[in-house]
């Protein structure tokens, strides 16, 4: 494999100007496919969860399931798009093993929604991405390759496939061109994403969860010369895989096109797989074989037709405006503008928002989930919403600090417990001995070694520099490990001292 | 001659009722002709002995305890073999489903069962129902009962023969572009292709999809009826399928038998008629109007000028649909897998590619190659879309005549059974037999073929088609019906007490 020239970002944003287009995949949580009545759960037995019409057998016909009909609209809908009054079905020829009847049902230049729009919050700013569609389609199957070393069908062994993903329902929303974002195109892109998955589970039409693939990303982009309004040729990175994915590969891409362009060379329209461990993406499927997917109106179902009376009515169940809600939000929080913004950044609003509706204080969900989680996040390279801790985790650590039961201190050994899988909160407490000391006797006895220790520090004390009080603190903290009241040791020292 | 199996369905189960039969005898006695003559025949590309019996068994023990399922239970039937049967193998007349055992019934297979049908075996046909003669089924062709040298029709050719030489009282057939009354028409028997819609087509393993529909193929139109009552109607599987109940077509026919048509209007199409059609099929279909018009019919000339186009339209259509439909067989999941030669490690791809190459027929790789044409990238709105557009016409061609006529006539097809291998080399002339068929198919109207006599030239059956809008399938069950009584009358008899093709067979 070739080595790629990277251009530093900066210089790429000096010549270049960055158009992305996001096309991400949403896989429903209907209880049934969505053309089968097949369970649409995640797991169980490989192919166990099929039946004639998911597994392509010839004389089986598709049916639609009108719950995904339903999601379908409402996605649209919460997206700011009109909703077609007749749209159909077509078929995407091609093939491919783990793909049932070698075409995929999917909607082509008919789909359910259409021309609508998402305001993105990036940095403060609120930037506008424009939807140009969403469609509904049916998931292919799940190959897995054993052997080879890629892990991709050229080299291995075998390839096993399980159809149980086979025609689970997906909505495809795919952005307009977005133009314009310039050095924050990584950012928007990101912000994006996840606002969007945020939009999905206020909706509750899907689990949402991108390590699991109920949200999937491609990240198309282009680089322009800078100052014209031509698009560039593009590349597509497929499975973008997490937030902080999808900002590093805009990023990376940026940084490849503007290599490629400043040595004169120029971008193949292609598929390019993105790869997590290295952040770098590297060519795939070309598309030079001028894909061709010969769509055409799917014969075997009638078109579909909404009524206007039935789009108005799930209107109505639409959740609040994202944007609407993030300034209701702030308030009722008391966050300060830069505080908000962090949160909305960090990809945490859905977080502590779920952390707050379990008695937490905002500023304290907040502060887990910007702070000490933020950086295990980072530290693990996944983002928040993937961390094993939940909310409840979180409003449960924050219950024993508010109880007194720890400290922040210890609180941090009790999510140290919890990434370890040692039980719950209260249970690592007690297994782990954390458990704040605030026995009189103990503490008291403490408080005189340090004080006895430290005499020069004790007389300040004595003549009334108080602030000192805090170096002894520390000794008696330090000889309890940790697990003294801070509060209690302070009021003892001063009353010995006084 | 026959073993007692020259008779109908609607008389066998007339026996059953009365007792004076056994499901298990009536089941015995056609798979005994089976046996005897299907060698030189050959409707059949399996036959399930053990299986029909069974079911014959249990519709007698049914019968015994006073519970029949339908008119029909315990009457034997058999299912072309493009219908998914559970348990009985489902070729569709290619190699590459060979020994593909279907795990479910489509639903027609499944209403003939909840009927109490004994299913005697599947029939041979054209290659994915591809042919109007069944010279491209991948196990050999079926002869026509009426000169074993001549063809049966297609695709349906094993249904048909299989009835006009009495191995069944019944089958099912499905129609794309004829394949019902086509070989109704050149084997002497009735073919009836219902409106789009108004039998389901789940399990039936698409040719078109907007163009395939299941129907009766039988002796009698009486037996037709009976049929189409007991497999059609709604079916949630099929979101193509009519949610409507089907209309009366048993009294559509005891109407129509009754040989009074006084009131109604007969359109004959101009544009079915004039060179290349045989003089003695269009000397059968001009008395069989006179009849109808002794019966008291009225008869108007009504033209429909884009039916010329129908036939090109129809070989867009069909492609198209069948070249994404054929997609499935790429030997990863059921059906016949090829290992490429000299491949030391074959991908998928390459086994995908050498399974579609010996498991397709030519005529298939005709059509495949076609519809791809068709479907692709700056030809669509050339082919597939104008073809579409084509179709409105046709179905405004219809709805105009239809304001004209209650039923529209024409022959069948323009040609009585060409000799096998004659037509095999030149597919265009092979296309123009579906000429009168194919329009529709196109607007989904339902049609009947009855036949109307033998030509003089040779002596071979030909066929009347009569078509009626959609939905209402019942007045070509009337007009059907009345135009059978006249002929029967004429003949002193069933025509297909003529046929000679398996005299002296023993």
């Amino acid at each position: 494999m070739a080595t790629e020239t990277l251009v530093p970002f900066d210089e790429v944003l000096e010549r270049y100007d960055p158009a992305l287009g996001l096309e991400v995949h949403v896989e429903l949580n209907t209880n049934t496919k969505m053309f089968c009545g097949c369970p649409a759960t995640f797991g169980g037995e490989p192919n166990s969860q099929v039946c004639p019409t998911c597994l392509g057998l010839p004389g089986s016909m598709p049916v639609v399931n009108g719950k995904a009909v339903e999601s379908a609209i409402r996605i649209g809908l919460a997206l700011n798009c009109s909703i077609a009054e007749w749209c159909r079905f077509a078929r995407k020829n091609y093939f491919y093993p783990d793909m049932p009847k070698n075409f995929q049902i999917s909607q082509y230049d008919e789909p359910i929604a259409f021309d609508g729009y998402m305001d993105v919050d990036v940095d403060g700013e609120t930037f506008r991405v424009g939807i140009e569609r969403a469609h509904m389609e049916e998931d292919t199957g799940k190959s897995t390759h054993v052997g080879g070393t890629t892990g991709r069908i050229h080299g291995a062994d075998y390839s096993l496939v399980d159809y149980n993903r086979a025609g689970i329902p997906l909505i495809e929303i795919v952005t307009k061109p977005i133009t314009g974002a310039g050095e924050k195109a990584p950012a928007v892109a990101r912000a994006y994403v996840s606002q969007l998955r945020d939009l999905i589970v206020a909706l509750g039409v899907s689990e949402a969860r991108m390590d699991q693939g109920n949200l999937r990303a491609d990240v198309n982009l282009s680089l322009a010369p800078r100052g014209s309004d031509v698009l560039g040729t593009r590349t597509e990175t497929k499975n973008v895989n997490s937030f902080r994915s999808v900002e590093r590969a805009v990023r990376y891409e940026m940084q490849r096109h503007a290599g490629v362009l400043d040595a004169g060379g120029k971008i193949l329209q292609e598929t390019r797989h993105w790869h997590e461990d290295t952040g770098i993406t590297t060519s795939g499927r070309e598309k030079s074989d001028a894909e061709d997917y010969r769509y055409f109106p799917e014969p075997d179902l009638v078109p579909v037709a909404p009524s206007r009376e039935w789009v108005e009515e799930l209107r109505g169940t639409l959740p609040e405006n994202p944007t609407e809600k993030r300034t209701r939000l702030q308030a009722e929080w008391g966050f300060s503008d830069l505080e908000m913004r962090d949160t909305v950044g960090a990809g945490a609003l859905g977080l502590v928002e779920e952390t707050v509706a379990l008695d937490t204080a905002p500023q304290a969900a907040r502060k887990w989930w910007l702070g000490e989680l933020a950086r295990r996040a980072n530290d693990e390279g996944v983002d928040l919403v993937d961390l094993s801790v939940t909310p409840a985790d979180v409003a449960a650590v924050q219950q024993l600090v508010a109880d007194g039961q720890i400290n922040d201190k210890l609180a941090r050994q009790v999510f140290d417990g919890l990434f370890a899988g040692e039980g719950t909160p209260a249970e690592i407490v007690t297994a782990r001995g954390l458990a704040i000391v605030s026995d009189e006797g103990a503490l008291s006895a403490a408080v005189d070694v340090a004080i006895a220790a430290n005499p020069d520090v004790a007389d300040k004390i004595r003549e009334g520099k108080v602030a000192a009080a805090g170096a002894l603190i520390g000794a008696v903290m330090k000889e309890m490990k940790g697990q003294a009241d801070a509060a209690r040791v302070r009021e003892l020292i001063l009353e010995k001292l006084s | 001659m026959s073993g007692g199996t020259d008779t109908t369905a609607s008389w066998l189960a007339g026996e059953l009722a009365a007792g004076n039969l056994t499901s298990v005898e009536i089941t015995q006695r056609h798979l005994d002709r089976i046996a005897e003559i299907d060698g030189r025949v050959h409707a059949f590309l399996h036959v399930d002995t053990e299986g029909a019996l069974e079911q014959a068994a249990a519709s007698d023990a049914r019968r015994a305890e006073g519970k029949p399922l339908s008119a029909l239970d315990g009457v034997p039937i058999a299912v072309k073999d493009v219908l998914t049967t559970q348990g009985l193998p489902t070729t569709c007349g290619s190699k590459i489903l060979e020994g593909w055992v279907p795990p479910y019934d489509a639903t027609v297979v499944a209403r003939l069962r909840a009927g109490g049908l004994p299913i005697l075996g599947k029939t041979n046909m054209d290659e994915f129902a591809m042919g109007s003669s069944t010279e491209h089924s991948a196990y050999g062709p079926t002869r026509n009962p009426w000169d074993l040298d001549r063809i049966p029709g297609g695709s349906g050719g094993g249904s048909a023969a299989a009835v006009a030489a009495y191995e069944a009282p019944l089958a099912i057939g499905t129609d794309t572009g004829g394949s019902i009354r086509q070989p109704a028409a050149v084997t002497g028997t009735i073919g009836v292709k219902p409106t789009y819609g108004g039998v389901s087509r789940y399990g039936l393993v698409s040719l078109a999809n907007s163009l395939d529909q299941a129907g009766p193929v039988t002796r009698t139109v009486l037996d037709a009826a009976l049929l189409h009552e007991l497999i059609g109607g709604y079916d949630a599987k099929d979101s193509t399928s009519i949610d409507e109940p089907l209309p009366d077509l048993v009294a559509a026919t005891e109407q129509g038998a009754a040989g009074d048509l006084t009131g109604v209007r007969i359109g004959v199409i101009t544009e079915l008629a004039g060179d290349g059609w045989q003089a003695g099929v269009m000397s059968r279909f001009q008395e069989s109007v006179e009849l109808l018009v002794k019966a008291g019919a009225e008869v108007v000339e009504v033209s429909c000028p884009s039916f010329v186009h129908a036939l090109a339209t129809y070989y867009l259509i069909l492609p198209a649909e069948a070249s994404s439909n054929l997609a499935r067989f790429d030997a990863m999941r059921y059906g016949l897998r090829v290992l490429p030669e000299g491949v030391s490690s074959p991908s998928a791809e390459d086994v995908m590619r050498a399974t579609r190459e010996v498991g397709f027929g030519d005529e298939v790789k005709r059509r495949i190659i076609l519809g791809t044409y068709a479907l692709s990238s700056g030809y669509y709105d050339a082919y597939y879309g104008q073809a579409q557009k084509v179709r409105t016409l046709i179905t405004r061609d219809f709805a105009a005549a239809f304001e004209r006529a209650d039923v529209l006539v024409s022959p069948t097809a323009p040609t009585t059974a060409f000799k096998l291998g004659e037509k095999l080399d030149d597919p265009l002339a092979m296309y123009l037999n579906d000429l009168a068929t194919i329009p529709a198919n196109l607007s989904g109207v339902p049609g009947i073929s009855v036949p109307s006599g033998l030509a003089d030239e040779d002596g071979l059956p030909a066929g009347v088609q009569i078509l009626a809008p959609a939905l209402a399938d019942d007045r070509v069950y009337r007009v059907g019906a009345a135009l059978e009584a006249a002929l029967i009358d004429q003949w002193g008899g069933p025509l297909l007490d003529k046929a000679s093709g398996l005299e002296g067979v023993a």
